[in-house]
C-alpha cells in the first residue's frame, strides 16, 4: 500500500497516510498546483452559493433600514428595529404567529399519525400485488404540486362540488370547507393528510421491513397474537425511526405550506388562514394598496428564518442525540 | 407463519382490506372524476350530476385549450425548463460532489466550503431580499431565472458524496495509476457506476422543475415566459374568466358551445398530471433513495 503510494503520480501526493509519515505539509502553492482541478470543480457552486445564498443573506440589512429600489441597500436610511416594531405593535402578529404554529404542527401531527397507522395496516397485508396496488395509489398525490391539487381541492370541496354531495346523502347541510374562518385550518391540514401521509408511510415501510423475520417466527411460537406481535415486536422495531420522525419534524414547525395556503386562501379566511409565509408575500412583493412594503417583509421573513435556523439545529441536534442521525 | 387463520384473524384481515381499499380509492377518486368532469356537457356539470364517469362526454374543453397558444407556449417552456435545470443541476452536483467526497486528498478549504453549504443550506435570507438579489442580477423576467438559482442543490449534492465515498477505493487509485487526471476519473469511472443515485437525482429533480410554480409567477412578469403551472395557477385563482375573453376572441371562427371555466380547469389539471404519470412507474422503484432526499429537505 505504502509502495504504490510513493511510486504512484504526483496526485497521490498529498494522499493523508502519506502526509503521516512527512512532518510537514506541503504548502499550499504545491497543493494548489498539483490539484488545482479539485479547486476548479468546486467553482461553480461556490459561484452559485454566493450568488444565491449569501448575497440575499447580505440583503437581509434591508430588515433594518427603510428601503427604497432607489436608493438601493447601501444608501437607504438606518432604522433599527422600527420595521419589528411596527410588525408587533400591528394586529396581524399575533394571529399569523399563531396560525402558522397552529397549521403547521396539525399537520406534522396528523401526517405522520395518518402514515404510521397506515404503514403499520399496509404491514398485515400478505397478498403482495394488492399491498403494492394500494401503495401506488396512496403515494400519487405526494409528487403532484399544489397548484393541480389546490384546483381539485377548489373542484370538489365548493359548496355545490362532489365532497358536499356525498355527506349531502347523510343529511348533513353543505359545508364551505374553503370559506369559514374555522373550518379552514382544518381543510388545509386534512388536504395536506391526503396527499403525504402515502409518501409518508415510506419510511415506516422501510424500518418495517428491516425487522428480523425470526423474531416474528419466535413470537407465534410463543403463542403471542396479532396484537401481541404488534406491541413487543413491531413497535419497539420501528420506534427509533419513529424518534427520529419526530425530532426532524421540530425543524419545520414553521413552516405550514406556503404554496398550499397561497392556493386555497382568500381573504374571508385570513384571520385563521394566513401563516408567516403568505403575509410576508402579500406586504413585502405583492404590496397592499400600494407599494410593496419591502423593510416590514424583510422583517418577518428574517424573524421566520433566524428562528427557523436554530429549530433546524436544535431538530439535527437531538436526531444526532436520539436517534444516531446525522446529515453529513 | 401463523400456519391456521382463526376466524376472528380472518375477520380482522377483511376490514383491514377494507380500510386500505378505501384509503386507495380516496386518493385516485378525486382525479378521475377531475377528468370526468373535464369531458362531461355543461348541463350535466351545472346538476351536479358528474360522478366518476363523463356524463353526455365531448372533447371541446381539451380543443380549446390546445387553440390556446399561451398554453402550448408554457407546455414547451415547462419541457425546456426540465431538461436544460435537470441537465445542469446534474453536472453541478457531480463536479461538486467529487472533491468533497475524496476525504483522503488534503485540500485545504474544504471544511470551511461544507460549512459554507450547510450554512446555506439551512439558512436564507428570506423571500424578499432573495428576490431584490435576482433583480440585481438582472435575472427577473428572463427564462434563466427558473434554471439557474436552482443548480446547486446542497441536498443532492450531500447524496452524491456519500455514494462517491462508498465507491471502492482501489478503483480510484487504480484510475489514478494509469494517469487519469480528476474530471477523466469522475466522468469515466465514477459516474458510470453512480447510475443509481444519479437516476434517483434526476427523477426526482425533474419532478421538482415540472411542479415548480412560485418562481415563475413572482420572477416572470408576461404570461407568455410561465411555465404550465404557473400558468395553471393564474387560471385556477382567477376561474378563468378573463381567459375565456380573451381566447375566444384568439381563435375567433372555431366555437366552443360545450367548453366551461370549470371544464377547461380540470382539462388543464389532467394535462399537467399525465407527465408525472408517466413517470410515476420509474419514481416508485426510486421511493427509499428519494426518501432520503426528501427527508433531510426543510
Amino acid at each position: 500500500m505504502t509502495e504504490l503510494i510513493r511510486t504512484s503520480p504526483s496526485v497521490l501526493l498529498a494522499e493523508k497516510t502519506a502526509r503521516a509519515t512527512t512532518t510537514r505539509r506541503p504548502p499550499f502553492r504545491v497543493i494548489l498546483k498539483q490539484h488545482w482541478m479539485l479547486y476548479a470543480m468546486l467553482l461553480p457552486a461556490l459561484i452559485l452559493l454566493a450568488l444565491f445564498h449569501f448575497y440575499p443573506i447580505w440583503g437581509v440589512l434591508i430588515a433594518f433600514k427603510d428601503y427604497s429600489p432607489v436608493k438601493g441597500i447601501l444608501d437607504s436610511p438606518w432604522v433599527g428595529l422600527d420595521n419589528f416594531r411596527r410588525f408587533f405593535e400591528s394586529q396581524n402578529a399575533w394571529p399569523i404567529i399563531r396560525n402558522t404554529l397552529f397549521i403547521a404542527i396539525g399537520k406534522i401531527f396528523f401526517v405522520q399519525l395518518a402514515a404510521l397507522v397506515f404503514a403499520l395496516m399496509l404491514n398485515e397485508v400478505r397478498i403482495r400485488i394488492f399491498k403494492r396496488a394500494i401503495q401506488t395509489a396512496t403515494t400519487l398525490p405526494h409528487f403532484l404540486s399544489w397548484v393541480i391539487i389546490g384546483g381539485i381541492m377548489v373542484q370538489i370541496l365548493s359548496t355545490t362540488g362532489v365532497v358536499n354531495r356525498v355527506i349531502g346523502l347523510l343529511g348533513i347541510a353543505p359545508i364551505r370547507f374553503l370559506g369559514r374562518p374555522d373550518i379552514f385550518p382544518w381543510t388545509l391540514i386534512f388536504s395536506e393528510v391526503w396527499k403525504e401521509f402515502g409518501f409518508a408511510a415510506v419510511i415506516y415501510l422501510a424500518a418495517l421491513t428491516a425487522i428480523n423475520p425470526e423474531l416474528y417466527e419466535a413470537a407465534a411460537v410463543d403463542g403471542a397474537g396479532r396484537f401481541g406481535r404488534l406491541f413487543h415486536i413491531t413497535l419497539p422495531g420501528i420506534r427509533p425511526t419513529i424518534v427520529l420522525m419526530a425530532c426532524l419534524s421540530l425543524g419545520s414547525v414553521l413552516n405550514a405550506g406556503f404554496e398550499q395556503v397561497l392556493v386555497l386562501y382568500n381573504p374571508v379566511v385570513y384571520r385563521t388562514g394566513d401563516i408567516i409565509d403568505t403575509f410576508v408575500f402579500r406586504v413585502g412583493l405583492v404590496g397592499q394598496g400600494g407599494m410593496p412594503d419591502y423593510g416590514l417583509g424583510a422583517a418577518v421573513g428574517l424573524l421566520k428564518s433566524g428562528i427557523g435556523f436554530f429549530l433546524i439545529l436544535l431538530s439535527y441536534w437531538l436526531a444526532d442525540r436520539f436517534a444516531n442521525y446525522r446529515i453529513f | 407463519m401463523a400456519g391456521k387463520a382463526s376466524l376472528s384473524d380472518r375477520i380482522v384481515d377483511a376490514i383491514l382490506y377494507t380500510i386500505l381499499l378505501i384509503l386507495a380509492l380516496a386518493c385516485v377518486a378525486p382525479f378521475i372524476h377531475v377528468a370526468a368532469l373535464s369531458l362531461s356537457n355543461q348541463a350535466a356539470v351545472a346538476a351536479r350530476q358528474v360522478g366518476l364517469w363523463p356524463v353526455g362526454m365531448h372533447f371541446q374543453n381539451y380543443l380549446f385549450i390546445m387553440a390556446d397558444r399561451l398554453f402550448i407556449n408554457s407546455f414547451g417552456i415547462s419541457l425546456l425548463r426540465v431538461v436544460v435545470g435537470v441537465s445542469l443541476g446534474l453536472l453541478v452536483t457531480v463536479i461538486t460532489a467529487y472533491p468533497l467526497s475524496r476525504d483522503h486528498l488534503y485540500m485545504p478549504g474544504r471544511t470551511i466550503f461544507k460549512l459554507l453549504m450547510l450554512f446555506g443550506m439551512m439558512f436564507s435570507g428570506g423571500l424578499i431580499p432573495y428576490f431584490l438579489a435576482l433583480r440585481d442580477l438582472g435575472l427577473l423576467n428572463t427564462f434563466w431565472v427558473l434554471i439557474i438559482p436552482l443548480a446547486l442543490n446542497i441536498f443532492n449534492v450531500i447524496l452524491v458524496i456519500n455514494f462517491f465515498r462508498g465507491i471502492p477505493q482501489e478503483l480510484w487509485e487504480a484510475a489514478v495509476l494509469d494517469g487519469a487526471s480528476h474530471l477523466q476519473v469522475l466522468f469515466q469511472v465514477f459516474i458510470p457506476i453512480s447510475k443509481p443515485v444519479l437516476a434517483t437525482i434526476t427523477l426526482f429533480s425533474s419532478v421538482m422543475h415540472w411542479n415548480s410554480w412560485f418562481d415563475g409567477v413572482i420572477f416572470l412578469k408576461e404570461a407568455v415566459q410561465w411555465p404550465l403551472q404557473s400558468y395553471l395557477y393564474s387560471k385556477v385563482t382567477t376561474r378563468m374568466l378573463q381567459w375565456q375573453t380573451a381566447v375566444s376572441a384568439e381563435v375567433a371562427g372555431q366555437t366552443f358551445q360545450e367548453a366551461t371555466p370549470e371544464g377547461l380547469a380540470t382539462a388543464m389539471i389532467l394535462i399537467a398530471t399525465i407527465p408525472i404519470l408517466i413517470v410515476y412507474p420509474l419514481l416508485q422503484r426510486y421511493f427509499v433513495t428519494g426518501l432520503t432526499l426528501g427527508s433531510i429537505k426543510e
